[in-house]
């Protein structure tokens, strides 16, 4: 293994003074399910991790009916994964949970983490965009809380400055009107990324759509929204031909590539079945 | 620089000495001696170096041994109650012919604890999602869910 130095952060401004102080090549360490095996596969130079597992109240999970669920930058994938809470409220995360990697893999890796790597197959960030989520940012000059939509800037890439934190995540309630859906495709069932994840999360109201949100996973170079499909599909009664249309559009609306997991026509192609059977699958809550 | 890292492993109270940059895996096997735990992949894609850290198992590979400061971790040296005594897991795999070349069965013995500790009536669709980490290039997995299937009887009755 390369070698590289280990700090422990005692609080925020600490790894945050720290990330400035040490210079390039430091990074936050989180569960270290991805840098650990960046730095094995030599796929990014590290000289400093700043291990944050030991900063206080980074831990905590919440939830009330006018907020919603808001989860630490500590919290791992398995601990949320197995809270009664999430799969009743929040079925679509469930389902990335659960499908995000190995047992192994998920005692260790954090929900923060894996948005923060910013990739666009990353399961977790779909269902997250999909219900509004908002990412808090401690930062030495700037402390913000930011729609996850706009968190990403490419494969990779964040809006977060030098020294800046991820603290946590909040996902706004789930009324009873909600229906939310998850679906990851991949060539296996277990231990494989996405090569499509299609998430929706939608409202309805007396048998009409008053809001809906597709979050497209893996078909551009960050999580996508489909907001001409869902325009679509607001104030209708998300009938066959509606959803046909839509999922269409949603097909219109991707810039998948072609890589080793699958070719761009491919993954179009699975965004137009995913997109019809996730709000199919979404709509079976008021069945 | 090294670091000593205190820790209890097997319920025995330990140290070893290692580079910050060091994974758990390479700290036991190389510092604590305990080479029962293997590396198949480094990655975690493998689950060969499956341990129980508090309760939880995880990848030895994909965590740092400096983490392991304070922690308890329990390796497939730990399993067995007694010097000449089996765990049922390890005494069923060997009837059922479970391991062969025996490289991921130290992993698969240790999540197959897990499984067994939190759900003593697994289905065979709790062993799959339970086992989908660990990957065997031998066995065809048939005989690894026989041998868990019939642990898991033994260990019923023996509590009834
Ligand atoms: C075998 C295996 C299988 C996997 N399968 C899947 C899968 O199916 N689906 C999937 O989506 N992912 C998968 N992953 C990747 C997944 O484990 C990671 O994305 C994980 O969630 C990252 O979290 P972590 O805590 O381990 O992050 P780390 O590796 O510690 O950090 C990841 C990145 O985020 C940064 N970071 C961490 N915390 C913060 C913070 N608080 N603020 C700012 N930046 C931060 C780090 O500096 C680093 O750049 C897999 C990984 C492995 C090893
Ligand atoms: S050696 Fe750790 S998972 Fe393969
Ligand atoms: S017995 Fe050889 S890999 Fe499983």
């Amino acid at each position: 293994m390369r070698r590289f130095d280990y700090h422990r952060a005692e609080t925020l401004e600490h790894a945050s003074r720290l990330l400035t102080e040490l210079g390039d090549d430091t990074f936050l360490f989180n569960g270290g399910t991805d840098l650990l095996v960046e730095i094995r596969e030599r796929l990014r130079r590290v000289r400093n991790v700043i291990d944050i597992k030991g900063i206080p109240g980074l831990s905590d999970i919440t939830y009330d009916e006018t907020r919603g669920l808001t989860f630490g930058a500590l919290v791992t994938v398995g601990r949320l994964e197995r809270l009664a809470l999430v799969r009743q409220r929040y079925p679509n995360l469930r389902e990335a949970l659960a499908s995000l990697g190995s047992i192994q893999v998920r005692n260790r890796a954090t929900v923060v983490g894996n948005v923060c790597r910013a990739s666009p197959s990353a399961d977790t960030i779909p269902p997250l965009i999909a219900d509004g989520a908002f990412i808090h940012i401690y930062s030495p000059t700037n402390m913000r809380v930011v729609p996850l939509s706009e968190f990403f800037t490419g494969p990779g890439r964040t809006v977060l400055a030098k020294g800046e934190i991820v603290t946590g995540i909040t996902v706004p309630p789930a009324g009873d009107n909600t229906g939310k859906a998850y679906l990851k495709h991949g060539r296996r069932k277990a231990m494989e990324l996405s090569t499509v994840g299609v998430a929706v999360s939608l409202s309805m109201d007396d048998g009409v759509c008053s809001d809906i949100r597709i979050a497209l996973g893996a078909v551009g170079a960050t999580v996508l929204r489909a907001p001409q499909a869902e325009a679509m599909l607001r104030g209708t009664t998300l009938d066959a031909a509606t959803v046909k249309n839509a999922a269409d559009k949603a097909m219109e609306e991707c810039t998948p590539i072609s890589n080793v997991r699958a070719s761009a026509d491919y993954r179009r192609d699975m965004v137009g079945v995913l997109t019809g059977r996730a709000i199919r699958q979404a709509l079976e809550t008021f069945a | 620089m090294k670091r000593i890292v205190e820790f209890t492993v097997n319920g025995e109270p330990s140290e070893m000495t290692v580079d910050a940059c060091c994974s758990l895996l390479d700290a036991l096997r190389d510092d604590v001696g305990l080479t029962g735990t293997k590396k198949g992949c480094d990655v975690g894609d493998c689950g060969a170096c499956t341990v129980i850290v508090d309760g939880q198992p995880v990848n030895a590979c994909l965590m740092l041994a400096v983490e392991a400061e304070g922690r308890t971790v329990e390796t497939i040296e730990g399993l067995q109650p007694g010097v000449d005594v089996l765990h049922p897991l390890q005494d069923a795999f060997m009837r059922h012919g479970a391991s062969q070349c025996g490289f991921c069965t130290p992993g698969i013995l240790m999540m197959a604890k897990k499984l067994l500790d939190d759900n003593p009536n697994p289905t065979d669709e709790d062993i799959r999602f339970g086992l989908s980490g660990n990957i065997c290039r031998c066995t065809g997995y048939t005989k690894i869910f026989d041998a868990i299937k019939s642990a898991a009887r033994e260990m019923e009755a023996a509590r009834s």
